[in-house]
C-alpha cells in the first residue's frame, strides 16, 4: 500500500455532507481562511499550488496568494476581486465539505443569499481589531433570514490583539447582543477565536490560546449535526415529473421534508384530490419508507391525473392553500421590481403567474441587493409551507417572464 | 434567548453536535445522488428535447446510470450525443456502443473528422482535436434543437468550472458568459429560455473525483478497461504520456516505450495522457487516487496547460 499523509487515505468509507458557507467584509481575512482551511487540512493539490505559485510570481508576489486559489474567473484575477459565489470540496476522513466561497465586494447581499440558501452552517468572520461591526450585523441578518441552522463567529486575526481572551469574550458577547435584535431568531451560534494567517485553531489547535477550550474551526465543521429537522416534519413531495411505465404510473421527486410510507393517506394540491400509497421506490428498488431528501417515486391507488407541479402530501398534515403570498424577498436583479409587475413564480416544482400587490415602505421599488417584504398575488393556489417551518417548500423565485431572468429570491412568511 | 447563545469558552453546545439522532444516516453519496436524480427529473418536468453527452468516459458513464436509476423502471427519456474527435480510444468507442444497445438508446453522433473532411474546419498545427470539438457540437445542438444539454463537468476539475450553474444559460451561439449567470437559489433551478438558446445541465457538479469512483465502486459500475493498469506503447510529450496511433504521434524524435499505465480522464488521445501506475482493481485506483498529489486534468490533460484561462476560453465559445 501507498504511504502518504492524505487525511482521505485513513479510510474510504463514505461519510457525510455537510454545505457551508463564508461571509466577511472585504478585509476580514476571509480568502486567507478559506485558502489557510483547504492547505492544512491538505486539499490543495500539487499542480493547483504551483499555478498559483507561478500566477503569484507573475504578478510580483514573493509569497503564494492563496485567493487566486478561489478566484477563477479572467475578469477575477484580472481586477483582483471575486466577483461570484464559487464552490470549493474538501474531505477529511470524517466528513465531506462543500463550501460556497461568497465574495465580500460589490453584488454582495445577493451573493451571501444564494450560498446561504443551501447552507447548513455559515461562518462569519471578522476582525478581532474591529469587533462587530455594521457588515456583521448583516451577515447574522442575512443567516437568519434565510435560517441556516448553524451559525459559526470566527474572530480572525487574534495575532493582532495578542491572543487576547477579553477581546474574544467581548466581541462574543457583542455578537450575542445583536443576534438577540434581529427581526428573525438566530438558532444559537459557536464562537472560535482564530488566526487565518498563523492557522492557529483554523485546523490545528492553537497553543497560544490555550484559555480557550472549544473546538477549532475544522473541528467544528467536522462535528455539527447535519440534519435540519425535515425529518420530523409532514412529509411533502413535489411532483417533478410523471413516469409511465406499462399501465403504470410512477410519480417522481425529491421528498423535502417527512417520511412517506406504503399505505399512508394523502392529498394531491392543488386539485385536493385523496388517495392513499400503493408503493414507494427509491432509485429503482421497492422500500417500505421513504425519508427525508431522498429522491423517490410512489404509486397511488386509483385512476388520478397528477402531473409536475403537484405536491403530495399527508391528509392530516397538508399545507393550507392561497393565492395571496406574503414574504421576506432579497431582489437579485439589476432591474427594479416594482408594484404592479408581473412576474412568473415559481415554487418547488410549480412555476405559476402571479403579480407584485405591494411593496411596503418601498414605493420605489426594491433595486438589487435589497431585502425587503412583497406581498404578491397568484394566478392559481399556491401550497407553500412558511420558510420557517421549511427551506424547500417555504422558499421561491421570481422570474422575468419576458427573458426568463431570475429576479428576486424569496421566503414565504 | 441569550440561553440559546453559547461563546467558544464554553463546551461545545449538546444542541449542535453529535450524531444525528433523527431518520437514516445519509452518506454523503447518498446525497450526492439524491441531488442528480432530481436534477434529471426537473430537465424531463421541464425541457422539450434533452440530450445527454456521452463519451464513454467516467463521468457520463456515471450521468448515464444516475439517469437510468431516475427513470426506473421506464427507460431513459432522452437521447445520447457524442462528439467524436476522430482521434478516440478505440476501446472506448467498443464500450459506447455496447452500453448504448445494451440500454436501447439513440446515440447521435458528431464528427470532427467529417468537418475536416468536408474543409469546414482545419487541423491545428499540434494535432490537437479537443478545441475542435466546439463546432460540432454547436451544430448538432441547433440542428437536433435540443434545449437541455446534459454534461458531466465537475466543479472540482477547473476553477472556471467552479464558477458555473448547474442549470448553464447558453446563447444561441452557445456562448457561456460568466459575468451574467442567473443566481441559482436553494433546488430551484431556473430553466427558462428563448427560442434557439440552450441550457447546459450539470447534474454532477457537486462530485469530486474521488466521489465518482467510490460511487462507481459502490454501483458495481463497469468502466472501459484504460482505466486499469495496462502495459501500452506509448512516448513523451511535453512530461506526459501519449499513446502512439494513427491520430499523428509520435514524430520521429519521440521514441516510443512500453509502459505500465492507466487513464484518470479519457479524451483525445492527442491530448489526454496516461499516469504510471500498477493499479488493476477499483480499489487500488481509489487508494491511488485519494494518495495523488495532483488533480486529475493537472495530471493528464495537455489542453488545459495552455493558459491561465484556457478551459474558461474555451467555454465562452461554447464548449461543455
Amino acid at each position: 500500500m501507498t504511504t502518504t499523509t492524505h487525511p482521505l487515505n485513513e479510510t474510504l468509507a463514505e461519510t457525510t455532507l455537510l454545505r457551508f458557507a463564508t461571509a466577511g467584509s472585504v478585509d476580514d481575512g476571509k480568502s486567507t481562511l478559506v485558502g489557510r482551511l483547504l492547505h492544512d487540512s491538505k486539499s490543495v493539490l500539487t499542480d493547483q499550488l504551483e499555478a498559483v505559485e507561478h500566477a503569484s510570481r507573475n504578478r510580483g508576489q514573493d509569497t503564494p496568494d492563496l485567493a487566486l486559489l478561489t478566484d477563477g474567473l479572467r475578469a477575477e484575477r484580472e481586477q483582483g476581486i471575486t466577483i461570484d459565489v464559487a464552490y470549493r470540496y474538501f474531505a477529511t476522513p470524517r466528513r465531506r465539505f462543500i463550501l460556497a466561497d461568497t465574495p465580500g465586494h460589490v453584488q454582495y447581499t445577493r451573493n451571501m443569499v444564494t450560498g446561504a440558501s443551501t447552507a447548513e452552517l455559515a461562518v462569519v468572520l471578522v476582525d478581532a481589531r474591529n469587533g462587530v461591526v455594521e457588515q456583521t450585523r448583516r451577515h447574522a441578518a442575512v443567516a437568519a433570514l434565510l435560517r441556516v441552522p448553524h451559525v459559526v463567529l470566527a474572530v480572525n486575526k487574534m495575532d493582532l490583539v495578542d491572543w487576547s481572551e477579553k477581546e474574544f469574550l467581548r466581541i462574543s458577547e457583542d455578537f450575542a447582543r445583536c443576534a438577540a435584535e434581529l427581526d428573525h431568531p438566530l438558532g444559537g451560534f459557536t464562537a472560535i477565536p482564530v488566526s487565518a494567517l498563523t492557522g492557529d485553531n483554523v485546523v490545528d489547535r492553537s497553543a497560544r490560546m490555550d484559555w480557550y477550550t472549544g473546538p477549532t474551526l475544522l473541528d467544528h465543521l467536522e462535528t455539527v449535526r447535519t440534519d435540519d429537522g425535515q425529518a420530523d416534519r409532514p412529509a411533502r413531495l413535489p411532483v417533478s415529473c410523471v413516469i409511465r411505465h406499462g399501465d403504470d404510473r410512477y410519480y417522481a421527486g425529491q421528498l423535502t421534508s417527512g417520511e412517506l410510507r406504503t399505505g399512508d393517506a394523502v392529498v394531491v394540491l392543488p386539485s385536493g384530490v385523496t388517495s392513499t400509497v400503493t408503493a414507494v421506490d427509491r432509485l429503482g428498488s421497492r422500500v417500505d419508507a421513504a425519508y427525508a431528501l431522498d429522491s423517490v417515486s410512489v404509486r397511488l391507488a386509483g385512476d388520478l391525473d397528477i402531473g409536475r407541479g403537484d405536491l403530495i402530501a399527508p391528509v392530516a398534515e397538508a399545507p393550507a392553500l392561497t393565492r395571496s403570498v406574503d414574504a421576506d424577498v432579497c431582489h437579485l436583479h439589476d432591474r427594479t421590481l416594482s408594484v404592479g409587475d408581473r412576474v412568473l413564480l415559481k415554487h418547488t416544482t410549480r412555476t405559476v403567474k402571479a403579480i407584485v400587490q405591494d411593496l411596503p415602505g418601498r414605493p420605489d421599488g426594491l433595486t438589487t441587493n435589497e431585502l425587503g417584504r412583497i406581498r404578491l398575488r397568484t394566478a392559481e393556489p399556491l401550497a407553500a409551507d412558511p420558510y420557517a417551518a421549511s427551506r424547500r417548500t417555504g422558499s421561491f423565485l421570481l422570474i422575468d417572464p419576458a427573458d426568463g431572468a431570475t429576479l428576486t429570491a424569496g421566503m414565504v412568511r | 434567548m441569550n440561553d440559546t447563545l453559547t461563546t467558544g469558552t464554553h463546551a461545545t453546545p449538546p444542541e449542535t453536535t453529535g450524531p444525528e439522532t433523527t431518520g437514516p444516516r445519509r452518506s454523503h453519496l447518498d446525497s450526492l445522488e439524491s441531488e442528480a436524480v432530481h436534477i434529471f427529473r426537473e430537465v424531463a418536468g421541464e425541457f422539450e428535447r434533452p440530450v445527454i453527452l456521452f463519451s464513454g468516459g467516467k463521468d457520463s458513464i456515471v450521468m448515464l446510470h444516475l439517469a437510468l436509476k431516475a427513470f426506473a423502471p421506464a427507460p431513459i427519456p432522452f437521447t445520447l450525443l457524442h462528439v467524436d474527435t476522430g482521434h478516440n480510444f478505440p476501446e472506448v468507442l467498443d464500450y459506447r456502443d455496447r452500453t448504448v444497445a445494451a440500454h436501447g438508446l439513440r446515440l447521435h453522433i458528431a464528427s470532427v473528422q467529417d468537418y475536416i473532411d468536408a474543409g469546414t474546419l482545419r487541423e491545428r498545427p499540434d494535432g490537437t482535436r479537443n478545441p475542435l470539438q466546439t463546432v460540432p457540437l454547436t451544430e448538432a445542438i441547433q440542428h437536433h434543437r435540443f434545449d437541455a444539454v446534459f454534461g458531466g463537468g465537475r466543479r472540482d476539475e477547473e476553477k472556471a468550472r467552479a464558477k458555473e450553474r448547474v442549470f448553464s444559460l447558453r446563447d444561441e451561439f452557445s456562448q457561456w458568459d460568466p459575468r451574467r449567470q442567473r443566481p441559482e437559489l436553494w433546488q430551484l433551478y431556473n430553466g427558462r429560455h428563448a427560442p434557439g438558446e440552450h441550457v447546459r445541465v450539470f447534474p454532477i457538479s457537486n462530485w469530486t473525483e474521488l466521489d465518482v469512483w467510490q460511487y462507481i465502486q459502490r454501483e458495481h459500475i463497469q468502466l472501459p478497461e484504460i482505466y486499469f493498469a495496462h502495459h501500452r506503447e506509448v512516448f513523451d510529450r511535453g512530461g506526459m504520456w501519449l499513446t502512439a496511433g494513427d491520430w499523428g504521434g509520435p514524430k520521429d524524435t519521440e521514441p516510443t516505450q512500453t509502459r505500465l499505465v492507466r487513464y484518470r480522464t479519457v479524451g483525445d488521445m492527442s491530448c489526454t495522457g496516461a499516469v504510471d501506475s500498477d493499479a488493476t482493481t477499483l480499489d487500488a485506483v481509489i487508494t491511488e487516487i485519494a494518495a495523488s498529489r495532483l488533480t486529475e486534468r493537472g495530471a493528464t490533460r495537455a489542453d488545459d496547460k495552455m493558459s491561465e484561462a484556457a478551459m474558461e476560453d474555451r467555454k465562452r465559445e461554447g464548449y461543455f
